[in-house]
């Protein structure tokens, strides 16, 4: 078993996916799923999102490394700590200790 | 109903390739919302249903070619085992995941290796069936390696699983390779296609840090309808509805 | 710190920002725009979503194992063939409904924790069992049929990861109820074992199928509340007779009958009529006392330990690839 390191438990990173349906478009996100890396990220992304044959180009993102703005929000550029495609908790490291966060 | 023996070759060849196709497949369809994860079974399905298409298009060539009005659900629900012509890779439980993907590894670098050589084939519809069967498998392949290279460079666990998956299945590679009929430009000589089959393997498991198994036995007889005693239990399963209603449509 | 507003800059609860916020979230709703992941919006809003989503989610999830269970004795090389299909769409509709529940900041794991200890339910159609190959036609055409009928208004759903999964989702639904119909169709006109068996599988899904609605509305506690923010378009009653309504006249053409001697056409009020529903069967199977539930969940678990060994190799496998790729990095420069 692997030591101290509940991935099974913590399970996957989360990815953004993004396709091109075909030549002349741009891409665009249809989703997130879940892959231990890179490699079956984009292969996972094959099989859940173009089964249709509906994708010609994949790309694969961890929602990590996505920086957002919001528009909608008071300064749209307020805080690039806040500046996270998903507002909420579960998406980022909460740094060892921290508490009440 | 005619036995395998009274089949003219190349409806016994199309025959053991739908066979092996299909087999797999119904094996395949039993991991369907039992996969380690979501897009597991997604991804399973997608091979089974990617195997189950090739072994439509076989099973109903080699019907045609037959001419005794056996169509593709005759050939699959109404032959016993002794007709079947699968090599016994594939007729073997799934056993754990390691199990599957160490089939799945050896069967699809197979399957590559025989569609790219039937890519030249004289036969039109064999030919025709490589063309779009090469790319599947490659993708087969690929999803086979992968997994191969993440259980047995994952965990001690999972490397030790992944032998062990490995050793189970390894006896049953040598039947891929023996001897088939002899259809000179339209079938592909199996011996053939050892090598880079060889080549492929054996470099995803050293990357994958996995023993080459060295069985002292190997599996004989699938291809003359000599089967382990897991085909019966499976064909009874696959079959037993349709022989429940003779004659119906579905 | 990292909630839905930040302190530094929201002010206190309840202070003018957060009433800004209310109001724009209000008038998002009022002018039936899409509410997305970064917009502010009430703790309830967003627990009530994650609920409803997530449970979208776990049905289809759970919905795998009924019509799972006759793949391998389908009795057509097309019919596997078609189910198998079915069965892996139903898998990537789980996955885009988890997909659309994680911009709510909850993770895929915590929600499967959740139905695996019963916190979060499923569509309780899927704990009947699947008992003959007719079932499966049932299942595309009652059950499936009921679930477009509830999916079609959500693609104008108020949150936009919802909304939008839902039309990927219906723009594949349309070819499993046609599907189902075309099972029991070619039962119902074959030999007389597959018309009865055809029949018994109506017979039997029928009810439940009805039950997929909801309890009555003057019964349902949630609906008001999601009625007001956009998540639930029509009554549970409502749907319930929309889906009679089509459905009565296309089992007509099936050749079958529904087993509710109630049901009859209302000329006055342009509807069918039907029959009372045992809401104690309802509330009973709902409760976990339904003839598969704790099969379903034992399964769906089990599934779930069996692999998490190979879900935390994949992550050991990476997690070396990382260290790797730094140690060539830091070599290189």
């Amino acid at each position: 078993m692997t030591e101290g390191h509940d991935s099974g438990k913590r399970g996957w990173p989360l990815w953004e996916v993004f396709v091109r349906p075909r030549r002349g478009l741009a891409h665009q996100h249809v989703g997130s799923l879940h892959a231990p890396d890179a490699a079956m990220a984009l292969r996972n992304a094959r099989d859940v999102y173009t089964r249709r044959g509906e994708g010609v180009s994949i790309w694969v993102v961890p929602s990590s490394a996505i920086m957002a703005n919001s528009p909608d929000e008071k300064d749209p550029f307020f805080d690039p700590a806040q500046d996270k495609v998903y507002r909420h908790p579960t998406f980022y490291d909460v740094p060892e200790g921290a508490k009440q966060l | 109903m005619s036995g395998v023996r009274t089949l003219p070759p190349l409806a016994a060849y199309a025959l053991a390739l739908g066979d092996d196709a299909l087999i797999l497949a119904q094996r395949l369809g039993e991991w369907v919302a039992h996969a380690p994860q979501i897009e597991e079974d997604l991804a399973l399905a997608n091979i089974a249903l990617d195997l189950l298409g090739q072994a439509r298009t076989l099973l109903s060539y080699a019907g045609e070619i037959e001419q005794a009005g056996r169509d593709e659900d005759d050939l699959a629900y109404l032959r016993d085992d002794r007709d079947f012509r699968n090599v016994q890779l594939v007729e073997i439980p799934n056993g754990d995941f390691a199990v599957t993907i160490a089939r799945q590894l050896v069967f699809s670098a197979y399957q590559y290796e025989l569609y790219t050589a039937l890519l030249g084939s004289g036969d039109a519809t064999l030919a025709g069936l490589a063309g779009k069967a090469v790319k599947e498998v490659a993708y087969h392949r690929d999803h086979a390696v992968q997994w191969v290279l993440r259980l047995g460079d994952g965990t001690d666990l999972s490397h030790a699983r992944m032998q062990a998956g490995l050793d189970q299945v390894w006896p049953y590679t040598e039947e891929l390779f023996d001897p088939a009929s002899q259809l000179p430009g339209i079938a592909a000589d199996p011996a053939t296609l050892r090598p880079a089959w060889e080549q492929c393997v054996t470099s995803v498991l050293s990357e994958a840090t996995l023993d080459k198994p060295e069985p002292r036995w190997r599996s004989r007889g699938g291809r003359d309808g000599l089967h382990t005693e897991h085909l019966g239990h499976l064909l009874s399963e696959m079959q037993h509805l349709h022989r429940t209603h003779p004659g119906a449509t579905w | 710190m990292y909630g839905n507003y930040d302190p530094g800059t929201a002010g206190s609860p309840g202070g003018p920002h957060d009433q800004d916020a209310q109001q724009r979230f209000d008038q998002l709703i009022e002018a039936d725009q899409r509410i997305e992941p970064r917009d502010w919006m009430p703790d309830a809003y967003r627990k009530t979503l994650i609920r409803q989503i997530a449970q979208h989610a776990h049905s289809e999830i759970i919905g795998m194992q009924p019509e799972g269970n006759w793949i391998t004795r389908a009795p057509s090389l097309r019919r596997k063939a078609i189910l198998i299909a079915k069965v892996q769409d139903e898998a990537g509709h789980g996955l885009y409904l988890y997909s659309a529940t994680e911009t709510l900041g909850i993770d895929r794991e915590e929600l499967l924790d959740r139905l695996h200890d019963g916190r979060q339910k499923y569509s309780s159609i899927f704990n009947y069992p699947t008992l003959n190959w007719a079932d499966v036609g049932a299942i595309g055409w009652l059950v499936d049929g009921a679930a477009i009928m509830n999916q079609v208004p959500l693609c104008r759903c108020s949150y936009g990861p919802y909304a939008r999964a839902m039309v990927r989702i219906c723009k594949e639904e349309s070819f499993h109820q046609r599907q189902g119909f075309d099972i029991l169709h070619t039962l119902s006109h074959g030999t007389p074992g597959q018309k009865a068996m055809a029949q018994d599988a109506v017979n039997r899904y029928w009810w439940p199928s009805l039950m997929m609605f909801g309890p009555p509305d003057e019964e349902s506690s949630h609906s008001a509340q999601s009625t007001a923010w956009g998540i639930k378009r029509f009554s549970n009653d409502e749907l319930r007779q929309r889906f009679v309504d089509m459905t009565a006249p296309q089992a007509e053409i099936l050749g079958l009958s529904l087993p509710d001697d109630d049901l009859r056409w209302n000329a006055e009020r342009g509807h069918y009529d039907f029959g009372a529903i045992d809401w104690d069967e309802f509330a009973r199977v709902i409760r976990g006392d339904g003839p598969c539930n704790a099969e379903r969940l034992r399964r769906r678990r089990q599934a779930h330990d069996d692999g998490e060994w190979v879900r935390e190799a994949a992550q050991a496998y990476a997690d070396k690839q990382d260290k790797q790729a730094a140690r060539q990095e830091a070599r290189a420069s």
